[in-house]
């Protein structure tokens, strides 16, 4: 037959029930509102990357990095920064004896006084690092192995200690505060320095040990448990002082409450742990004296050390690290460097760039410049 | 006990007297249910099919491992970004699944009318119960398979199209059970029929009044659920099978999901992602065992392991280190990434229906989107395959000019035509000169009595046809198998020559003067597809025995005189090239020894028990022969507005456009002509059952003998014509070697060509082209694009399937995947949406895998800087956070709103999507690109900070900074950076971008000000601004 399948087809569309199993339903729509936004035709700003507009970005940016960069590089350079290793790797050197013969349990400190010459004066406020090498603080079981709310003054962590701090959790059944083996690994050396006068005698160098911590980290995490109870080694009765530690937290700084226990601004230093196996650590700061003499001036010193941190086993060194400190922090040339080259890089591919346009640019009318 | 394999039914309820007590049988109420969950069942349901999907599951095994094992990071971390997914998408599962229950509903809550106790009751359809007796009135579709009772036609019959069901809309006639009684109320009787089955044309069912009374009943007597009334004012009809138990229902099946080529992408990327993100933790875990090796490296004095640890075993404890390193740099398999795409794809598709520019008038709809997870689809098709009629075609034919005697009749516009043709000494119009005044005559009433037209009953106000008058404008009167005869007959009628129509054997026509001439109708040879003509026998008052044919050209020309050809072929082919379909009209007069010897062999030939149609067809040849032409015709398929704009642009893309259609090929091929898929310049290649034929005589050998590789060279467009049979015959060979052969060498030819026409097509034939092409090399992108539910197969079969939502029911809308009203909306949404869609898309993954890469890239490097101790370089809050809130909602902003291009320039240039062809942007060079970046920002990252700390004092109080402070400052780059990055590459800023962006980088500031102000300071902040400026321009 005549095409059987092909038929007057009359307006059988709109079946009074759409009968059967619709996918989404038929939702009728009513004429779609007319607005910008769901005709997709909101006022746009498109950006044309011409060489017009390329070019003077990559001259502009080159021309304000490199200044910016020989500031910076300036800057760090000006830093003074003396480093003194006293380890005592080599049998010559003064603290030899002492990191040989190392024990955790000898009860007689042992010394070792490191000279060293300053050819040039510190002028500004000198700060005195303590700096540690191939030491993994930042090693996860490390890192994790501490109690935040038992170094927040919690009552309850204080006599029971987060799991987390083992095997640095009890001693003798009591629980250790701080607990943790960051905690119960504190630097331990004594450092002081004292100036040789021409004429041989020994001027100790005030070391100021206040304000090495973060402000956020002494006021905000840390606080002694017992709030403003002065009497610490009641407050800590109970505990156990970490196994390495000599004395108990509360013993820290018996001279000044405020920086006693978990508020002492070198267990707050070390606690705050470091990101790299190598690292330096505020110790101290030396102020500037009010007159114009320079805070170190030139010339002989000694460094006494009270040797009493083992880091031979595992390779590390220790380091004494004297800086001044500029707006930008302690000396780091690679700031500088990094704005030179990024806006040397800029400015060269600027030229390169134009003379391409210059040469090229008319015969291709829009020549992009990939960024 | 009951036979399982059949049922009973008592109809309306009532048992027979004589049967014992009835045991209520029971059935599945008449619910429709398409949804998938309930409110009870949806939650493990849900969340079942979700982890199905192996990227959730490998977040769940992610997450219990970090429960389980002791790992770097928190469950919380990985936990958080799996539960916000798969809320996001069970939300969204719900919506659509919400919708499904709403047009359940839509469907369930129909109210239909039923006889219950000689009361009729207005129900729910839901309601209906097996047994129920229901009314149905004219153009409402039937709520259940019923059987029909009882017609409000005299002659027990009702009409019903099936369009929805199988695509056939022409008019079928149903029967009502012979010798039952007229009042339903006190019919008793069972009806035993067969299990529900999915057959639509089988049903065997008897059919019994409680006395002896059995009538076999089979599929004429049966109305399906789905098909609709038509031509019947209304109907009664028991409910023999309900709700699911329909065989509208069992025939349904459900829409396979689709999924896009971009998500094959992205699972390639993860799989190079995954293999990083193996071999990272790999090369962690063996260097974390060299590294340990080394005397006091592993358990220096200061760090010392729990006995629980030192319990281990070193094997189990290298499994868990393994596991702990996946664990660590997991975050660079982004979980949010499928919640963004989702998100994006969800959103996006709300622009597609919101387009105004889609809006029809005429239906007062917009476009519809089924789908949302094939939106970046539109923008990667490489071949369109769409239906003729109704989609390219508006199926409404028009008859527009005519040949008579070879003086060319050009009909005039309407309005003043009347006026013009009713004169009753003057021509028709006519251009220059006028055919004699018998010959238009002859040819008009050719016209009129040439045909298998019916004259429809007027609905109504009783039968208009018994009164001899049809009303000029009541065009709807006619019902043909072919819409041109419908045009002919009408174009005859605007000469002044109208079918009234048939009186037992007698065709009755009005002449110009409103006469009423009547022809006794003695034979009518039908229409074939070989022979391409049809004819009547008609026989005069006066006596006249005359033979009035029509039919293509090919087929009469060599069938009258030559020189009557010569007149009227110029004609026939510029209106063939014009994409008219013509039809040629001719006529002889039999004297009356050869109408009875034709007569005769007509008679043998129908009577005839073997070989009926070749007997029939000689007799046709035979009396076919000798006629003298009289004119030809030329009607138009109005094309879609727009149609051949739209095709040129979508050829202008690089897209194929294959015509699949169940028309003729002459009608086809001049819609193809029309469309402008075939230009003048095509050359045409043919494959049908006809050149088949001559092939065979002349060179049995090979049809496919044309050698592909001359063709490359030579600038020709070629268009290729297959039918269907020759395609069954080229698919389905019998399994030798050969057949494969020819399928391959069959795609080989058609995807040489620029235009392909496939005619005469049946529905599932449509699907198996679609398949074929679809699993041809290089895997295309195809689309369908289809309006009637015959095109239902291939729309569901193709990549995207397109539904119009034209004339045919809404079959094909309901089964597309987007539904637009006109076929001249395709433009708009594969050039517009979809090359958007796609370029937002690939953007959206490509910048996914590059954040997550240098995310996770620094803290892979710390591992080298940390003893391998799976010590995380950021803070916990910031993992979890940096794919969630710091860097989610500028791409995702991006993503929706980016236009790289406006809309109107890549309409208005189509070749602008040959850009994006080929998943462009998703292939190994562009992710390659961004990788490197990625590896490249990384490294500049992580080690520009390493340099920044080799001296930790960065503040102007010698304070020096710990290891969260160097995360962060690491982090706080890679925000401004990949923030920045997109900033960079967004090209349509409009104000949510700026806000979003800017907001972002805001809400890090904020929220690392409050989250950090216990590990920072104000001061640290200021560091990192400069810092940033300087790693941002290296980038």
């Amino acid at each position: 037959m005549m095409a059987s399948n092909y038929n007057a087809k009359e307006e059988d569309g709109h079946q009074p029930a759409a009968i059967g199993h619709g996918g989404a339903g038929t939702v009728k729509n009513k004429k779609p509102d007319n607005t910008a936004f769901k005709q997709q035709r909101l006022p746009a700003w498109q950006p044309i990357l011409t060489a017009g507009t390329v070019l003077p970005a990559f001259f502009v940016i080159g021309l304000i990095f490199i200044p910016i960069g020989i500031g910076l590089f300036v800057t760090s350079n000006n830093i003074q920064e003396l480093e003194i290793d006293y380890t005592g790797v080599d049998m010559s050197s003064p603290c030899y004896n002492c990191s040989q013969s190392y024990s955790w349990n000898s009860t007689k400190p042992c010394l070792c006084s490191v000279p060293f010459f300053l050819d040039q004066p510190f002028e500004s406020n000198v700060f005195m690092y303590y700096g540690l090498s191939n030491f993994y603080q930042n090693h996860r079981r490390y890192v994790k192995s501490r109690d935040d709310s038992q170094l927040n003054g919690d009552k309850a962590s204080l006599t029971s200690p987060s799991k987390e701090c083992e095997p640095y959790r009890t001693s003798d059944n009591k629980p250790i505060a701080p607990c943790g083996a960051i905690a119960n690994s504190l630097f331990n050396d004594t450092l002081e320095l004292y100036y040789i006068d021409p004429n041989g005698s020994r001027t100790a160098i005030p070391l100021v040990k206040k304000g090495i911590a973060w402000w956020t980290d002494k006021h905000v995490k840390f606080r002694n448990p017992g709030g403003n109870d002065n009497n610490l080694t009641v407050v800590f009765q109970g505990t156990s002082k970490p196994v390495n530690w000599r004395k108990s937290v509360y013993e820290l700084d018996p001279s000044d409450p405020d920086n006693n226990g978990f508020i002492n601004e070198d267990f707050i230093v070390w606690m705050r742990t470091a990101a790299l196996p190598t690292f330096r650590k505020l110790y101290r700061i030396i102020h500037k004296k009010t007159n114009m003499t320079p805070t170190l001036p030139l010339g002989q010193y000694i460094l006494e050390v009270t040797y009493n941190y083992p880091v031979r086993s595992f390779e590390g060194r220790k380091r004494m690290i004297l800086s001044t400190i500029s707006w930008m922090g302690g000396k780091n040339p690679f700031l500088g460097i990094a704005y030179i080259t990024v806006g040397s890089v800029c400015f060269f591919l600027g030229i390169v760039l134009l003379i391409i346009h210059h040469k090229y640019g008319n015969r291709n009318h829009s020549a992009d410049i990939p960024s | 006990s009951r036979k399982v394999d059949s049922r009973t039914i008592y109809v309306g309820h009532r048992p027979c007297p004589t049967t014992e007590a009835l045991i209520p049988p029971k059935f599945c109420d008449n619910r429709i249910v398409s949804s998938k969950y309930t409110v009870w069942n949806f939650l493990p349901k849900n969340l079942f099919e979700q982890f199905r999907r192996i990227a959730n599951f490998y977040f769940l095994i992610i997450f219990l491992v970090q429960v389980i094992v002791d790992t770097p990071t928190s469950p919380v971390t990985s936990g958080l970004p799996l539960f916000f997914v798969i809320t996001v998408t069970a939300i969204k599962q719900g919506y659509e699944d919400w919708l499904r229950h709403k047009a359940d509903n839509e469907v369930n809550k129909y109210l239909v009318t039923v006889l219950e106790d000689g009361r009729r009751a207005r129900k729910e359809s839901e309601k209906i119960k097996v047994g129920d007796v229901v009314e149905v009135v004219e153009d409402e579709t039937f709520p259940c398979d019923l059987i029909l009772l009882q017609s409000s036609r005299e002659d027990e019959t009702c009409f019903v199209t099936t369009a929805s069901l199988d695509g056939e809309s022409n008019h079928k006639t149903h029967y009502t059970v012979p010798d039952t009684e007229k009042n339903l109320e006190s019919l008793s009787a069972t009806i035993e029929c067969e299990q529900p089955q999915p057959d639509l044309y089988k049903f065997v069912t008897v059919f019994s009044r409680c006395v002896v009374f059995f009538r076999s009943l089979g599929p004429e007597n049966l109305l399906l659920k789905g098909a609709t009334l038509k031509n019947t004012q209304k109907i009664y009809g028991v409910a023999v099978y309900s709700g699911m138990e329909t065989k509208m229902a069992l025939n349904y099946q459900g829409k396979s999901q689709k999924r896009s080529a971009v998500e094959k992408s992205i699972n390639a990327f993860l799989l190079v992602y995954l293999c990083i993100l193996v071999s990272k933790a790999l090369v962690c875990t063996t260097l974390k065992y060299v590294w340990q090796s080394r005397p006091g490296q592993d358990e220096p004095w200061y760090n010392q392991k729990t006995q629980k640890e030192k319990d281990t075993n070193l094997y189990l404890k290298m499994f868990t280190d393994f596991l702990s390193f996946m664990v660590l740099f997991n975050f660079i398999i982004p979980v949010s990434m499928y919640v963004t795409v989702e998100m994006q794809k969800f959103l996006g598709s709300f622009f597609i229906s919101w387009d105004k520019d889609f809006f029809d008038p005429e239906i007062q709809e917009g476009a519809l989107v089924n789908t949302s997870d094939l939106n970046e689809e539109l923008g990667q098709v490489e071949y369109v395959f769409t239906d003729k009629t109704g989609t390219l075609t508006q199926n409404n034919m028009e008859f527009i000019e005519c040949c008579i005697d070879g003086f060319q009749y050009k009909y005039a516009d309407s309005g003043t035509e009347l006026d013009g043709f009713c004169v009753t000494d003057g021509p028709v119009s006519m251009l220059q000169q006028k055919a004699g005044r018998e010959k238009e005559e002859l040819f008009l009433r050719a016209l009129c009595l040439c045909h298998t037209v019916q004259v429809k009953e007027a609905t109504g106000q009783g039968d208009g046809v018994g009164d001899g008058m049809i009303h000029p404008a009541d065009l709807r009167g006619f019902i043909a198998s072919s819409p041109d005869e419908v045009a002919l007959v009408k174009g005859a009628m605007k000469y002044g020559f109208k079918f009234l129509g048939m009186e037992s054997k007698n065709m009755r026509v009005m002449n110009r003067n409103n006469d009423v001439e009547t022809y006794e109708l003695l034979h009518v040879l039908n229409f074939d597809p070989v022979r391409r003509r049809m004819s009547v026998i008609v026989r005069t008052k006066s006596g006249d025995t005359m033979l009035f044919c029509k039919g293509a050209d090919s087929s009469i020309f060599p069938r009258v005189r030559q020189e009557e050809v010569d007149r009227i072929r110029m004609h026939v082919e510029r209106n063939a090239t014009e994409g008219y379909r013509t039809l040629c009209v001719a006529y002889k007069l039999l004297s009356s020894e050869e109408y009875d010897q034709a007569d005769t062999g007509l008679r043998e030939a129908k009577l005839a028990l073997q070989d009926r149609e070749e007997k029939l067809m000689a007799v046709y040849n035979q009396v076919e022969t000798g006629m003298s032409l009289i004119g030809a015709t030329a009607v138009e398929d109005r094309l879609q507005e727009e149609a051949a704009e739209t095709m040129e642009a979508l050829q202008g893309a690089g897209m194929k456009v294959w015509v699949l259609t169940g028309d003729k090929m002459e009608t086809a091929k001049s819609t193809c002509y029309a469309c402008r898929l075939f230009q003048r310049s095509t050359e045409l290649l043919e494959l049908t059952v006809r050149t088949l034929h001559s092939w065979a005589k002349s060179k049995p050998v090979s049809a496919f003998s044309v050698p592909p590789r001359s063709w490359s060279s030579a600038n020709q467009d070629y268009g290729f014509i297959i039918d269907g049979a020759t395609l069954s015959l080229v698919l389905n060979s019998s399994p030798d070697s050969n057949s494969s052969c020819y399928k391959s060498l069959f795609l080989q030819i058609c995807q040489n060509c620029t235009t392909v026409l496939c005619c005469r097509m049946a529905p599932l034939q449509k699907a198996q082209i679609v398949k074929m092409v679809k699993n041809s090399k290089g895997s295309p992108i195809t689309l369908s694009i289809g309006d009637g539910a015959n095109d239902v197969s291939m729309i569901l079969e193709a990549h995207v399937g397109i539904g119009i939502k034209g004339r045919e029911g809404r079959q094909a809308v309901r089964n597309s995947d987007y539904a637009i009203p006109k076929l001249k909306h395709l433009k708009k949404l594969l050039l517009g949406h979809g090359h958007l869609y796609y370029v937002r898309i690939a953007h959206l993954v490509q910048y996914f895998f590059y954040k997550n890469l240098c995310f996770i890239l620094p803290q892979f490097l710390y591992q080298f800087f940390c003893g391998y101790s799976q010590q995380p370089l950021y803070d916990a809050a910031y993992l979890t956070m940096y794919n969630i809130c710091f860097t989610s909602m500028p791409i995702l902003a991006n993503s929706l709103l980016e236009q790289h291009i406006c809309m109107e320039v890549l309409m208005d240039n189509a070749a602008l999507y040959r850009d994006v062809a080929k998943n462009a942007m998703l292939r190994w060079g562009p992710f390659l690109y961004w990788t490197l970046l990625g590896v490249y920002q990384g490294l500049l990252f992580f080690f520009g900070v390493r340099f920044l700390f080799s001296n930790p004092a960065l503040q102007d109080n010698g304070q020096v900074f710990g290891n969260w402070s160097y995360g962060t400052i690491v982090f706080t780059v890679l925000v401004f950076t990949v923030t920045l990055k997109l900033a960079m590459d967004t090209r349509h800023w409009t104000w949510i971008n700026h806000f979003v962006i800017w907001g972002s980088l805001a809400f890090y500031m904020f929220f690392s000000f409050f989250w950090g102000g216990i590990i920072c300071n104000q001061k640290r902040v200021k560091q990192i601004k400069i810092y940033i400026l300087s790693l941002r321009f290296v980038t």
